[in-house]
């Protein structure tokens, strides 16, 4: 198959029936693998690797901070795609997904902010700091606030996912804004802290050795946790689907009655 | 195109309430400032550049609910909606109208409570400079706002929580700007960006707008 034709064949899931049902054959795979991958990668994360010798046991809370932190921005880009996609396309279960990502995407939002201030408060003196990554987090909380609550406000579910479609797009850009005007805002002051934390992430500025040793579980519950998202998202777009389905036949039945 | 202005302007004016309110927030805003933080010189004049510019953006906020509601209750804005003149002209004239009315008395405005605030010298010019040009875009970022939640019947909080993290930017560099002129230091970099946003919404924003005023009229 060519990949203008796989790319066609993806269309067919933007029947509710089809997604469904496929949703439902490959779900149990999803929560297995994502069950296995994070309690193997926080198991051995937790257990198996050494303590920092500047962080101590600190330093283990990237495996919960990290992939949260990951899958926070990336579901809003998902988000952004399916409004897309249902602006351009319009096929519900897209608009669907996009409604049923975004709690996903405050929970993960907010662990990300949890864990960054529990590790704060031994290795930085406090639980909050004004640095860019730690406020640009928390604009993006206030987006999908936003989004949620727009979405909850509006009876109509096809002009719902239009306004919410429309305001992800210009969220989209402005939290893009609002993340290089943050940094503007205040680069200077913490930028020990963010480099502190960018090196330990991706390992450049330790020790080779050691942030190898802590990679590879860290890299089991990043992949852990993506699956967990997907999961998640295919489980609630599958209860949105059912929830308006009621209500249509709720309303059929008012209506015949 | 100018008839519609002109009669936005003449509402805003003679409807009553809407005008003013806007401007007496402010007052009452910077007013209470120094009763919540106390009447030191020094502390008020380290924050009164960013009071000043809350201050405003707040203002700007209140006032952004009556800016497409009233039309939609008396069903002129269907009717604009079917004129032959484009929805994107009319939600342009719309912000420019509550620009005029709302952002420009601001601007003006300012300096007056920057000595109640204790404002250095220097920084009155900034102050003005940077409302000047931060106000405009958001005008337009309100309209957009106000025209995603106009079919609402509590829209006004939701408008609030909406309209507010799109600000994030232009209070960023529009306060650095302000705070920057009053110690003194160059102005320019969050200038040119201040002005770069407000310019990239005007352009940009007004199509977001009509298309989700279209949406709320089916």
């Amino acid at each position: 198959m060519s990949i203008a034709a796989k790319a066609n064949a993806l269309w067919k899931y933007a029947n509710p029936r089809k997604f469904l049902a496929t949703s439902e054959r490959v779900l149990p795979f999803f929560w297995l693998t994502s069950a296995s991958c994070l309690v193997a990668g926080l198991v051995w994360g937790f257990f198996f690797t050494p303590d920092d010798y500047k962080q101590g046991s600190t330093v283990k809370i990237i495996y919960l901070h990290v992939p949260a932190a990951l899958m926070a921005i990336n579901c809003w880009l998902m988000m952004l795609a399916t409004s897309l996609v249902w602006l351009v396309r319009r096929h519900h279960v897209s608009a669907l997904a996009a409604r049923a990502a975004a709690p996903v995407g405050i929970v993960m939002t907010l662990i990300a902010l949890a864990t960054g201030a529990i590790w704060g408060q031994p290795m930085w003196g406090t639980w909050w700091a004004w640095d860019p990554r730690l406020t640009s987090f928390l604009i993006l909380f206030l987006f999908y606030l936003g989004y949620v609550a727009l979405w909850e406000a509006i009876e109509d579910p096809d002009t719902a996912a239009d306004l919410t479609s429309v305001l992800c797009l210009v969220g989209s850009v402005f939290a893009i804004l609002s993340r290089y005007a943050v940094n503007f805002w205040n680069q200077g002051l913490h930028q020990g802290a963010s480099v502190m934390r960018a090196g330990a992430v991706t390992g450049t500025d330790t020790e080779e050795k050691v942030s190898n040793i802590y990679f590879y579980p860290l890299l089991l519950c990043i992949v852990g946790f993506v699956l967990l998202f997907i999961a998640l998202v295919l489980y609630r777009t599958g209860t949105e689907i059912r929830a308006r389905r009621i209500k249509a036949l709720l309303t059929r039945e008012r209506v015949n009655g | 195109m100018i008839a519609l202005l002109l009669r936005d302007l003449k509402l805003a004016f003679r409807a009553g309430g809407g005008f003013g309110l806007g401007l007496a927030f402010f007052l009452i805003v910077t007013v209470l400032v120094p009763f919540s933080v106390g009447p030191q010189a020094a502390l008020l004049s380290t924050i009164a550049p960013g009071i000043l510019w809350l201050g405003a953006l707040l203002a700007c906020l209140l006032s952004l609910d009556r800016l497409l509601a009233l039309d939609w209750e008396d069903g002129s804005l269907d009717l604009l909606a079917t004129a032959p003149l484009p929805l994107e002209a009319v939600v342009t004239i719309k912000a420019l109208a509550h620009w005029l009315t709302t952002g420009l008395p601001l601007v003006l405005a300012a300096p007056v409570l920057g000595v109640l605030l204790n404002l250095p010298a220097p920084g009155f010019l900034w102050l003005v400079l940077s409302l000047l040009v931060g106000t405009p875009a958001m005008s337009v970022i309100g309209t957009f706002g106000a025209a995603l939640t106009v079919g609402l019947k509590r829209g006004g909080l939701l408008l609030s929580l909406l309209v507010l993290p799109l600000y994030i930017p232009t209070l960023i560099f529009g306060a650095e700007v302000a705070r920057r002129g009053a110690t003194g230091i160059e102005t320019q970099t969050p200038l040119l960006m201040l002005a770069g946003i407000t310019a990239a919404t005007i352009a940009l924003l007004p199509f977001a707008s009509a298309a989700v005023l279209r949406i709320n009229l089916r």
